[in-house]
């Protein structure tokens, strides 16, 4: 019988170099925070990233190699920054994550407002490093830090009458400039059934290779439901509510004969102008062929028994 | 004056030293293919700016004749064979990215997407527009055709470039704004054509006695500016 084994060594505790780099810069930012703390000036300093003490690896986890942090980092998709990929992490630095709270409601018991510091401490951090699929076709394999969304979602004790879960996206006018445009309608806003919520794949991300994450990722905390397109990973979450009606989505909403509430990876359901039915991993030179469910098809099929998958993309 | 009629030696020069600059698009994404300058998404990035300097090169095609009105500047004229061949360079380089880096000859998926994807349809449709425009862009063709029928072919380049933008239309998500100025500066190139047009269908219907006079019929000014080589 094969018995799988996480792998002994954690990419966490293989450090790029880049990472080794940022912690140098890191270490001088931190004497330049204390020397300003200590001046009374250091409140509104962009705060540097910092390693989490204890990441427990997850069975969860894909063996594939992981990108570079550098390119998770460095091409990204956060419209409220920009469309262009290299935008989120030219402006996004300048976010503030602190003071940061989400709050939970709608259909619940208890209606909740969680500050990130609690929100750290509510389960044991847990390294998935998992697929993650755009819609426009190029994919990548990211070793987040985060826990299961269903343990934060337990907090405020949701009624039996609850059947799907909504997320908004922080509005942060300063930092946002796409704020301004109404190309997408703002707050970002996406939505998951319960039971897909609830599921254990589906995370809340943290952190990115052991460290906090960056802004450009979705500081401080984001979805992370790796059987879906990107766009549904909502990013830098501030609200979370409980409803029992499908929630509206912001692709969705902007253009619904080309984005669906489900979005789950399908190379036989194409997007209108372009074929899904290949991607290119970010780092390969050669497409690979895109997998139902993006490779997760055993533990997340069954949640969609009996629905065809081409009406409800 | 020296801008409004260079010899023919300087047109020459400025011709040459033209020549190179139209090739640093292309030099820089070979400096950043080799650096690994390109971002994350190399093949992406070739393939938006091999599109867009495409675009770049068909706007400045289209510009040459109505700066030559404005200015007075006819030589330019003698620039303008360089700018649309710079334009059909960079379509091919853009088409030749897709089908080799982004596909690798995968010919199904190729086919595919040409019959499939709207935007890739008329991309497509562009690129085999311009062919004829290149083979018979040499000074020899415009005798054999006669400048009458060889303006009246390449015309096409005005259908080549609003096919060019519902390719860019077609191709972005939400982001607009390109695509936005692209078609502003194409309706503003091809709309003067139009104008043109009508002010000198007034002027045949009103008599030959407009302010300005008659002007030339701008398919003898073809002609007239193509460089002779002797």
């Amino acid at each position: 019988m094969l018995i799988k084994c996480p792998p002994d060594i954690a990419p966490s505790e293989i450090t790029p170099p880049t990472v080794y780099a940022q912690r140098r810069e890191f270490l001088k930012t931190s004497a330049a925070l204390a020397a300003g703390a200590l001046l009374g000036g250091g409140r509104n300093q962009a705060h540097a990233a910092q390693r989490f003490a204890d990441v427990r690896p997850s069975p969860y986890s894909v063996l594939e190699k992981p990108n570079s942090y550098r390119d998770i980092t460095s091409y990204n998709n956060f419209s409220e920054f920009g469309f262009d990929k290299s935008d989120p992490a030219e402006r996004a630095p300048r976010m503030k994550t602190r003071p940061w709270s989400v709050s939970i409601d709608g259909m619940v018991k208890k209606p909740r407002t969680l500050a990130i510091e609690d929100i750290l401490t509510l389960a044991p951090l847990e390294e998935r490093i998992y697929r993650l699929r755009c819609v426009e076709t190029w994919s990548m394999v990211i070793p987040w830090v985060g826990f299961p969304l269903a343990r934060l979602l337990k907090q405020a004790e949701p009624l039996g009458s609850a059947k799907f879960v909504a997320f908004h996206t922080v509005l942060d006018r300063e930092s946002m400039p796409m704020l301004r445009f109404p190309l997408l309608e703002w707050p970002y806003a996406e939505g998951l059934r319960l039971d897909e919520a609830m599921h254990p794949l589906t995370i809340v991300a943290v952190g990115l290779y052991g460290e906090e994450l960056p802004n450009q990722n979705g500081a401080p905390i984001r979805l992370v439901v790796p059987w879906k397109y990107g766009f549904k990973s909502a990013k830098s979450l501030v609200r979370i509510r409980f409803t029992d009606t499908q929630p509206e989505t912001a692709w969705h909403r902007a253009q619904p004969e080309e984005y669906g509430f489900y979005a789950n990876v399908n190379p036989d359901v194409s997007h209108p102008r372009w074929s899904q039915s290949s991607e290119r991993r970010i780092g390969d030179f050669f497409k690979r062929k895109t997998l139902p469910f993006n490779g997760y098809a055993e533990q997340v099929a069954q949640l969609y028994a009996g629905m065809d998958l081409g009406k409800y993309y | 004056m020296y801008l409004t009629n260079p010899a023919p030696g300087q047109i020459d020069r400025i011709r040459a030293v033209l020549f190179v600059l139209c090739l640093l698009p292309l030099a820089r994404l070979f400096h950043g293919a080799l650096e690994n300058e390109l971002g994350a998404n190399p093949i992406e990035f070739i393939q938006r700016s091999l599109g867009t300097w495409t675009f770049n090169f068909l706007l400045i095609t289209l510009a040459v004749t109505p700066l030559r009105k404005a200015t007075g500047c006819h030589w330019l004229i003698r620039l303008r064979r360089m700018f649309g061949l710079f334009a059909f360079f960079y379509a091919t380089m853009h088409f030749l990215n897709w089908l080799v880096l982004d596909q690798f000859f995968d010919w199904r998926a190729i086919v595919l997407d040409i019959v499939k994807r709207p935007y890739i349809t008329v991309g497509f449709t562009a690129f085999l527009l311009m062919l004829p425009l290149a083979a018979t862009s040499s000074s020899a063709m415009v005798k054999r055709l006669g400048g009458r029928r060889w303006q009246n072919l390449h015309r096409t380049a005005y259908a080549i470039a609003i096919l060019g933008t519902v390719h860019y239309w077609w191709l972005v998500k939400k982001d607009i704004t390109l695509p936005l100025v692209y078609t502003a500066l194409v309706a503003l190139l091809l709309g003067l054509r139009a104008l043109w047009r009508q002010q000198e269908r007034q002027r045949q219907a009103g008599g030959a006695y407009g302010l300005a006079g008659p002007l030339p019929r701008p398919q003898v000014s073809v002609v007239k500016f193509m460089p002779r080589r002797k």
